[in-house]
């Protein structure tokens, strides 16, 4: 895979749930390609569809209509196990609650991924050691997440979805839990990831965060729209109305 | 994922919680432990009724009890003799017993009194260890002289200043009939039957006359070999049914096998009976792990879904969750089992009969254990297995 090849082909997807007999339609026609290398982040409001995009990008929520490929290798149709193992290989998860466990140490913590890949024990700590000094944490590998701060769990989590060297980094709302200073150290850090050559999607509704990414697209009720790189947020702002105040007034 | 590895991760688990770990394998534990205790207690009931059986004679004898029930209330001598020439029978003893008084100077005691023939001697194998055993002139001439156990010896004789060894030579009184000693019984201790060792042998015509019966109560039978014996029952029990007119409560055939069958599959009911009340217990303990795991699922349901986003399939899930149940199960049939043992000796020591436990016993409730943990776990690990990994990471 060359530098400008797509690891994400997203083509007319739609994702409706079915609520009391009534079908109610999420995601609307969406299309979006992101190459190796990019830096995406995906904005938008609570309620927009963000979160369910995020899940089908993730393998965690499969899509009703429309196609989906995944560095080269469709989605829709692929079983659960099919599935546990593309998010296994391709996707290193940052949640915004971090999601460690919480009776794990921050080095088991990074092995859990390649347990689930079935590596030898030894092959095991020394990625996961080698993912946790990436992130500076180093000297904190024997800590559980209540001797840990929460920008050093994110960096754990970060170190986690590292230590499977995978091609996609799925970040949702990475900042959201953390205080600005050091929400914005783990945004350099995937800055710097980023240089390195890792292809992340950044999940968030703070237009301030989406900035540092490279390149930004809008989902609003279930619709996706690109923003040109550095405009001016009346682009972002777009024609519609509603919540766009509040994103604007966050970033 | 390796089988090691999931191991490792479930016992790490189980142990992470000891309180819940403990009280959710209480049930199992004490199951177990119940089930061990009760097989060690039949086993030691057992144990003790082979022994007691033992004392009714070798393995090659059999009696025949004449209950004196129906229109023919007895078997004469002649009668019993002749059960001698069925085939494959070596020796008969017919016996008369009664009760009777002895007395040596201003001594007495009640006793048995059985009227016997010399052939008593080797079909009860009961020997004397001082003096004479009766001998066939005795029958014939209806003498008057005794054999004596050395329980009624020591009755008879320690009051009065006498050595019960010296008792051979002395004269006693019997029902008012003067007996001379001519032999001192072997010492044999207690039988299910009574004392051997408290009771006066006469010879059996001397017993009818002075008892004035006709009959025997007692036949008392040797097989030439013990593959034998149940041909010679059959045959014994054909000859009687033909005495006695077809009266079949008119007597009663036993012998050794028959005795230790009849008691312990009373014992063996009742073991049984027992080990199934403990096994509900087992079934009640798998209940108690499944609602704990049930529990454990709904808490780490958030866990769950992260293992899920980062790999783990449903089958990991499931072993894993699977391996806990078995592990917490296993742990308490494995403490089941040593408090069991313990227990098994503390009843040994009481009952003041060996116990045992057997190997299979141990290794079936611990595998039972395991499988109720497997059976009772199944449901939760699948439960926590099929949790969709988007629905799992938004639970609190």
């Amino acid at each position: 895979m060359t530098g400008q090849s797509a690891l994400i082909e997203m083509k007319d997807i739609v994702k409706y749930y079915k609520m009391a007999g009534e079908k109610m339609t999420v995601l609307h026609n969406i299309s979006l390609t992101v190459n190796h290398g990019d830096f995406l982040a995906i904005v938008g409001p609570s309620g927009s569809g963000k979160s369910t995009l995020m899940n089908i990008i993730g393998c965690l929520d499969v899509p009703n209509e429309g196609s989906y490929k995944l560095d080269g290798m469709e989605i829709r149709g692929q079983s659960d196990n099919r599935l546990t193992e593309m998010r296994n290989k391709k996707i290193g998860f940052i949640f915004q609650g971090y999601h460690l466990l919480p009776r794990l140490t921050a080095l088991e913590n990074c092995e859990l991924p390649l347990i689930y890949r079935g590596l030898s024990a030894k092959e095991r700590r020394a990625r996961a050691m080698e993912a946790l000094e990436r992130v500076g944490l180093g000297e904190r590998v024997g800590h559980r997440q209540n001797e840990l701060s929460g920008g050093q769990q994110q960096r754990v989590a970060i170190a986690r979805a590292l230590a499977t060297n995978p091609p996609l980094l799925l970040a949702d709302e990475p900042t959201g839990a953390l205080d600005s200073k050091t929400g914005m150290e783990v945004l350099g850090m995937m800055e710097e990831l980023n240089r390195a050559g890792q292809t992340i999607v950044l999940i968030t509704h703070d237009m301030e965060v989406a900035q540092r990414a490279r390149r930004t697209v809008i989902i609003r009720d279930g619709v996706l729209s690109e923003q040109k790189r550095r405009d001016s947020h009346e682009d972002y702002a777009g024609p519609h109305n509603g919540g766009q105040e509040r994103l604007i007034e966050q970033a | 994922m390796k089988i090691t590895q999931g191991l490792i991760m479930a016992v790490k688990s189980v142990l992470s919680n000891k309180l819940r770990t403990i009280l959710s394998m209480l049930g199992i534990l004490i199951g177990v432990a119940t089930v061990i205790a009760l097989v060690a207690m039949g086993k030691a009931s057992s144990n003790e009724v082979a022994s007691q059986v033992s004392t009714l004679g070798s393995p090659d004898s059999l009696s025949v009890t004449i209950m004196g029930r129906g229109t023919v209330t007895s078997l004469s001598v002649d009668e019993a003799l002749q059960l001698g020439e069925l085939s494959n029978v070596s020796g008969v003893a017919p016996i008369t017993s009664t009760n009777g008084y002895a007395k040596y100077g201003r001594t007495q005691v009640s006793v048995t009194v059985e009227g016997i023939t010399p052939e008593y001697e080797e079909v009860k194998d009961f020997s004397v260890q001082d003096g004479r055993y009766i001998a066939a002139p005795d029958i014939n001439n209806k003498t008057k002289v005794a054999l004596i156990g050395t329980q009624t010896a020591q009755d008879l004789f320690e009051d009065e200043r006498v050595d019960p060894a010296d008792a051979v030579g002395r004269k006693i009184t019997i029902n008012g009939y003067i007996f001379t000693i001519v032999g001192l019984l072997e010492s044999k201790g207690d039988s299910l039957t009574g004392s051997n060792d408290e009771k006066i042998l006469i010879p059996i015509s001397t017993a009818q006359k002075i008892f004035q019966v006709s009959g025997v109560t007692t036949i008392n039978m040797k097989v030439t070999d013990t593959k034998l014996m149940s041909s010679v029952v059959s045959s014994v029990e054909a000859k009687l049914y033909e005495k006695f007119r077809g009266n079949e409560n008119a007597y009663r055939v036993l012998n050794q096998e028959e005795a230790m069958k009849t008691l312990n599959s009373v014992n063996e009911t009742m073991n049984r009976q027992l080990i199934y009340v403990a096994a509900i217990s087992l079934i009640v303990g798998g209940i108690g792990i499944m609602n704990i795991m049930l529990v454990s699922v709904t808490e780490r349901t958030r866990e769950i879904g992260i293992r899920k986003s980062l790999g783990a399939k449903k089958r990991d899930i499931l072993f894993q969750f699977l391996v806990e149940a078995v592990v917490i199960s296993g742990l308490g049939g494995m403490l089941g089992i040593i408090i069991g043992n313990i227990a098994s000796y503390i009843i040994g020591e009481v009952m003041k009969t060996p116990t045992e436990v057997p190997m299979n016993t141990m290794l079936l409730s611990f595998g039972f254990s395991a499988f109720v943990g497997v059976v009772f776990g199944y449901l939760p690990a699948n439960k926590a297995a099929s949790l969709r990994p988007v629905d799992a990471l938004r639970h609190d």
